[in-house]
């Protein structure tokens, strides 16, 4: 690093950039990491569901599998607009 | 009792088998009778990397076939005691390694009472990595500090948390510890590449070990002896730490951080 690059505006280091995107990707597919095959289809289907009636969003829906003591849980979550 | 242990990292090119080479050898060493065997059937390599590639006569399928007993597949190392190598085979057909035949071949070698069976496993997810992974007591995570490698590397844990014959059976995950290879601590002072502290964050798994990338890792594979007997070079000290850890030991990491540069250095940029 050069005595100039100190007189030049700091842009953000591609490390930092780079643990962000793997943060949110890991957690992404963490969630749906041990479910069953057939989650994103049954994802789509429900959001078609859904979308009959409300205008949601692509990403407005979120489904994983829980594991608690012996039974699973399948979580569901459908986030509606605002009016 | 006999520890079977897997090297895998889902992304290939990371130094899964430099790294099987170096901890079987690291292993055999220090007097733990140790065999490493090469799962990356039809892409052999193992063989090279521990300078063996002449003397292979038989290989892992003809073991499990029957063409051969488990003795002749097995390849001593002349220069550690107590180190085997079983090497893979070059045939095309992935279907000649199946679990049974694997099986009775760890079974065999605890017979002849290894201590520790290496088992470097083939990239990817498919059918070689699940095998290499299988019967596995412990698994070593090669990660470089890369997105793609980092990312891998997750899927291989969740992958080893549900289909080792320990998760099937319910005896719970297996467990595993991450090796950082082709670390520069240079880069990372600079901000251009992911931090030891930043992989282990993302992870969430034991650190084994941190390699810096060093030329010592490709004159080793040039001359087919593994680098941790390269004991005067970087790259062979930081496995031979990670050897000791692997067996216990307390060992404070090394090499992550760089060669301070003088005045003159920073101020005129030399890089």
């Amino acid at each position: 690093m050069s005595i100039f690059s100190y007189l030049l505006p700091k842009k953000e280091k591609s490390a930092s950039v780079a643990k962000e995107r793997l943060q949110i990707i890991v957690a992404r597919e963490r969630a749906t990491r041990g479910g069953p095959d057939y989650l994103p289809q049954l994802q789509e289907e429900l959001l078609m569901v859904v979308r009959k009636y409300v205008a949601v969003d692509q990403d407005a829906i979120n489904i994983q599998v829980d594991r608690e003591s012996g039974c699973e849980i399948l979580e569901l979550n459908i986030t509606l607009p605002d009016e | 009792m006999t520890k079977i242990v897997v090297v895998t990292s889902g992304k290939g090119g990371v130094g899964k088998t430099t790294t099987s080479a170096a901890l079987a050898t690291g292993l055999a060493q220090r007097g733990h009778k140790t065999t490493v065997i090469d799962f990356d059937v039809g892409l052999r390599n193992l063989d090279l990397i521990m300078g063996c590639e002449r003397r292979v006569v038989y290989d892992l399928v003809n073991v499990i076939n029957g063409d051969a007993n488990l003795k002749q597949g097995l390849i001593k190392d002349k220069r550690v005691e107590d180190l085997f190598i079983l090497p893979a085979s070059q045939t095309r057909d992935k279907d000649a390694l199946t679990l049974e035949g694997v099986e009775k071949v760890l079974e065999g070698l605890k017979d002849m009472g290894m201590e520790y069976i290496i088992c470097d496993s083939p990239a990817g997810i498919e059918k070689g990595a699940l095998t290499a992974a299988y019967f596995a007591d412990e698994a070593v995570v090669v990660t470089n500090p890369e997105v793609s490698s980092v990312r891998d590397s997750d899927r291989i844990l969740g992958i080893l948390s549900s289909k080792t014959r320990k998760a099937e059976l319910g005896e719970g995950d297996i467990p595993a510890s991450l090796l950082l290879t082709r670390y520069s601590p240079e880069r990372v002072e600079r901000g251009e590449m992911l931090s030891v502290e930043d992989v282990k964050d993302i992870l969430a798994i034991d650190l084994l070990g941190v390699i810096p990338e060093s030329q010592a890792v490709l004159n080793a594979s040039n001359s087919g002896a593994p680098v941790i007997l390269d004991s005067e070079s970087d790259a062979g000290k930081a496995y031979e730490d990670a050897v000791a850890r692997f067996l216990g030991e307390q060992r404070p990491h090394r090499f992550l951080t760089a060669n301070k540069k003088g005045l003159f250095g920073r101020l005129f940029g030399a890089q």
